[in-house]
């Protein structure tokens, strides 16, 4: 075949493994999973999430922070100590090989926020008003996770190569994901590489959000500054404010980012048809518009949804208590060969995985009521 | 009449080996501008009754006539223009305020044709309309900044109702018109398509007609500082109500509605005697602040049980934000701001073409204005002012408005050739007169027709725009200004826009 023949596969490459009962798998398979979608990458971008990594600090809030100066890094610390009682800090273990260059400080820190300054806010919100802050305010500081018992390993390399970088073979988590980058839109720096984080979601995007300009607008009116140059993080906010602040179910949530189409409400019956006619009014510049395909990591679970045409590949499967999902088959079969069923989520069908055993009965309490079960997905920030 | 000091505005020219003396121009021009000698047999024309109107050369079967702007010129002055000279001349005759039509026609920027679209390349995919669902509904209403869920209830449930929504199949909407200024049967083309276009139409401040009741689903009733033709009916059986405060072509003056065009017919709508001008005041003799209009709101919201939404219509003027802004606060549902070129059917020319501000500008404005302050999801913004095609509108929506008006362009479709003449009722067209031999010209169905054509023909293009853009849905557009880029304009005027360069990235 003529080379001129040949397709030019561009876009970005996701993982995401799931144990639904918690136990821990190794960084390693993750990472020999992504290595099988090399083509979906350039090289500037790599990163993981991994929840279930800091059970020993299971109370605080794990903030992996990037500094391109001491000076950076001094001005955050003193921020943050007077905020917060630190628990820990130390600079994040790493193994240099010969594919990473420059890499910035990377440090984590251990935080519990101090009662006085909270405030009359929630802990959540004002945990997130300090990684807005140093985002905004620190120059060359940058919080890439923030977290309880989770956190965000990124860099500019290919991802396995950054995987190796901060030796993530050594960590067990029950999620993992993982993306690979292809950057078109914004250039290749350490803290614009996925998974985007806040608090404990995580998001790992593969596409370009069209809505951009009018989500970026939205958000802003509910108090969040996007910084980040980049449309993925209009995605993470977003889940932060349908779930955590408007109290949606996680299904629902997805049902305001990849909204059905008219046609299909439509189609419902009654009352589900005006639930869904209101949820678009009054959602109408949450929708996220253009090709994606994401994947949402929080501590009690993830989903990976498509948008409403299916504009980007998206794949899962299921092989006991493990859920896959990934950009391409060939990734989770590097893992795992035979899986009990494979398919193609349909565009804007949410791909849920849920963790079972610890609150297990919480989900049960609240299985078949609307009010959305603040505790099951926030659990952590009660 | 003593003659005019100035040569006519037009020249008619008749091409004699044509003209078979049919005399067709003569009896289309209502104006006088044909002249019949039959004992000649001869057709010849009077130029100073010409408004160029083009119906003669239009309907001439043998194409015999074709009408010019006089090629006659004032001695060339860039102060002293033609237009300033004529305008005096007309003022030294009459001693009365000059008067026109339609919207203002000076050359003021126009910042539409320098606001250009975005389409996608390569890292992300363009839609195809033709083959993919593409989503132009809209919903104008107040809406809340959440969702309320039911918790006791089982499945999924709205805790509290939205607030009453119009619901549109495509963004646009046909401006306040009235009946009066234009014709029955303009007025039930518009009634027509709008309820066949899945849209609305405006009855402007001449009341309804009890004909056009059954398009009450698909009508917006005005409420205006005349308060012609306002009464219980006419607010039941409109789907919303707009307060008109102001209007683009004469901010800060009423309605005009000369007594040579109160008919019978409309003497009944407007419950006034025949013949009578239809002056509104300038401004509602019971609104004096921003806490009498919220008390009209209401007295119309009770009046109509909250069962549709109440709007309010303003004219772009310099503190257009904060107005809207108090106007929202108010309590209206629906805001609809009328820039510097919309359309009038009587003015005075100077109000017209010096007052108030482009209407690109004040969308801007008023978006920004309105999310800053945290409200604008408490009412829509219906855009309106010279939207010429289905750019214009996609330019606007994505500026931040929620739907746009059409006034102009509706009438140019029914066939309007913007004469600027629609105060004398001598519309040659049928639209902007209430003389039934006149009025008879145009067919309601045909102009139904091409009504609906163009709301078709614009919401195909604006689709073909979304598609291009990668967004499938009308509201990933609205106040999406990352795809608008401004070629030749300044810092300030980009800083307002809310808009980059052109050749800036994201």
């Amino acid at each position: 075949m003529s080379e001129f023949y040949e397709k030019d596969i561009s876009g970005c490459g996701i993982i995401a493994i799931m144990n639904e009962k918690g136990m821990g798998i190794s960084g390693e398979r993750v990472m020999s999973a992504i290595v099988s979608m090399r083509e979906r990458t350039n090289g500037l971008g790599g990163g993981f999430a991994a929840y279930g990594i800091y059970p020993e600090y299971r109370d605080c809030y794990a903030f992996h922070i990037m500094f391109d100066t001491p000076q950076a890094k001094d001005e955050a610390e003193g921020f943050l100590k007077t905020r917060c009682l630190m628990q820990e800090e130390e600079a994040i273990p790493t193994r240099p090989n010969r594919y990473i260059t420059n890499p910035p400080l990377l440090w984590r820190y251990f935080l519990r926020p101090k009662d006085q300054y909270i405030n009359g806010t929630s802990e959540a919100d004002f945990m997130v008003s300090l990684v807005m802050h140093i985002n905004a305010e620190v120059v060359g500081g940058f919080v890439a996770s923030s977290g309880k018992n989770m956190g965000v390993f990124k860099g500019v390399g290919y991802p396995e190569d950054i995987g190796d970088f901060f030796r993530l073979d050594e960590y067990k988590g029950y999620i993992w994901t993982a993306h690979g980058r292809f950057p078109t839109n914004s250039q290749g720096w350490w803290g614009g590489a996925h998974p985007f984080s806040l608090l404990d979601w995580t998001v790992v995007h593969n596409g370009e959000i069209s809505s951009y300009g009018i989500n970026k607008r939205y958000l802003e009116h509910f108090g969040y500054r996007c910084t980040l140059f980049t449309d993925t993080e209009v995605m993470a906010y977003l889940f932060d404010l349908l779930i955590r602040k408007h109290g949606l179910p996680l299904e629902l949530a997805a049902k305001v980012l990849s909204a059905p189409f008219w046609d299909e409400i439509g189609r419902m019956e009654g009352s589900q048809r005006d639930f869904f006619t209101s949820l678009r009014i009054i959602y109408g510049s949450a929708l996220v518009n253009g090709p994606f395909a994401v994947v949402v990591g929080h501590a009690s679970g993830m989903v990976a949804l498509n948008d409403r045409i299916k504009l980007r590949p998206l794949v899962a499967a299921r092989d006991g208590d493990m859920l896959y999902i990934a950009s391409e088959d060939s990734a989770i079969r590097e893992i795992c060969p035979h899986p009990q069923k494979v398919w193609t989520p349909k565009a804007g069908e949410p791909v849920v995985g849920t963790l079972k055993p610890p609150i297990q009965e919480e989900h049960r309490k609240w299985e078949g009521r609307s009010q959305p079960p603040q505790q099951w997905f926030g659990h952590p920030y009660r | 009449m003593a003659y005019a000091l100035y040569p006519s505005e037009f020249r008619i020219e008749r091409d004699q080996d044509r003209c078979i003396a049919c005399q067709v121009c003569v009896r289309q021009c209502a104006n006088d501008g044909h002249i019949y000698d039959s004992e000649d047999d001869f057709v010849s024309s009077d130029e100073s009754r010409c408004v160029g109107c083009h119906r003669c050369g239009t309907l001439c079967p043998t194409g015999a006539i074709t009408i010019r702007e006089n090629p006659m010129h004032f001695k060339t002055n860039a102060n002293w223009t033609a237009r300033a000279l004529r305008d005096i001349y007309k003022q030294a005759e009459t001693g009365g305020v000059l008067l026109t039509g339609m919207g203002c026609d000076r050359s003021y920027p126009i910042y539409f044709d320098r606001i250009l679209l975005n389409a996608s390349q390569v890292t992300n995919p363009s839609i195809d309309p033709l083959r993919e669902p593409m989503e132009l509904r809209t919903f104008l209403g107040s809406k809340p900044d959440r969702i309320e869920l039911d918790p006791s209830g089982k499945g999924i449930r709205l805790s509290t109702n939205l607030a009453p929504q119009l619901v549109l199949e495509t963004p646009i909407l046909f401006s306040a018109m009235s009946y009066g200024s234009i014709s029955y049967n303009a007025c039930w083309a518009l009634a027509r398509a709008a309820k066949v276009e899945g849209t609305f139409y405006n009855t402007g401040e001449g009341g309804l007609h009890r004909d056009f009741y059954p398009y009450g689903e698909n009508t917006i009733v005005q409420v205006a500082s005349g308060r012609f033709g306002v009464h219980a009916d006419y607010l039941d059986v409109a789907a919303a109500i707009e307060i008109k405060i102001g209007q683009g072509a004469k901010p800060g003056i009423g309605g005009h509605l000369p007594g040579e065009k109160v008919s019978e017919q409309i003497s009944q709508t407007r419950m006034i005697p025949v013949g009578t001008d239809a002056l509104s005041p300038a401004p509602h003799h019971d609104i004096y602040s921003i806490e009498d209009l919220r008390q009209l709101i209401f007295a119309l919201k009770e009046a109509t049980r909250y069962s549709k939404p109440v709007g309010v219509k303003i004219a772009a003027v310099h503190n257009v934000a904060p107005i809207a802004s108090g106007i929202v606060r108010a309590g209206a549902d629906m805001v609809a701001i009328d820039g510097l070129r919309g359309g009038t059917g009587a003015a005075p020319i100077t109000i017209r073409d010096n007052v108030g501000i482009p209407i690109e500008l004040a969308i801007a404005a008023v978006d920004s204005r309105l999310r800053e302050e945290g409200i604008r999801h408490r009412a829509s913004i219906i855009a309106a002012g010279g939207f010429r095609n289905s750019a214009d509108v996609t330019k606007a929506i994505a500026l931040g408005a929620d739907a746009v008006y059409i006034g102009t362009a509706a009438l140019v479709a029914m066939g309007c050739h913007l004469c600027q003449k629609c105060y004398t009722g001598k519309c040659n067209w049928g639209i902007a007169t209430q003389d039934p031999y006149l009025t008879k010209r145009l067919n309601p169905k045909i102009a139904e027709r091409r009504l609906g054509n163009l709301l078709r023909g614009w919401s195909l293009e604006i689709k073909e725009m979304l598609g291009g853009m990668g967004i499938n849905a009308i509201e990933s557009l609205r106040g999406n200004r990352e795809h608008l880029r401004g070629v030749g304009l300044t810092e300030a005027e980009l800083k307002i826009l809310g808009i980059k360069s052109a050749g800036e990235a994201w």
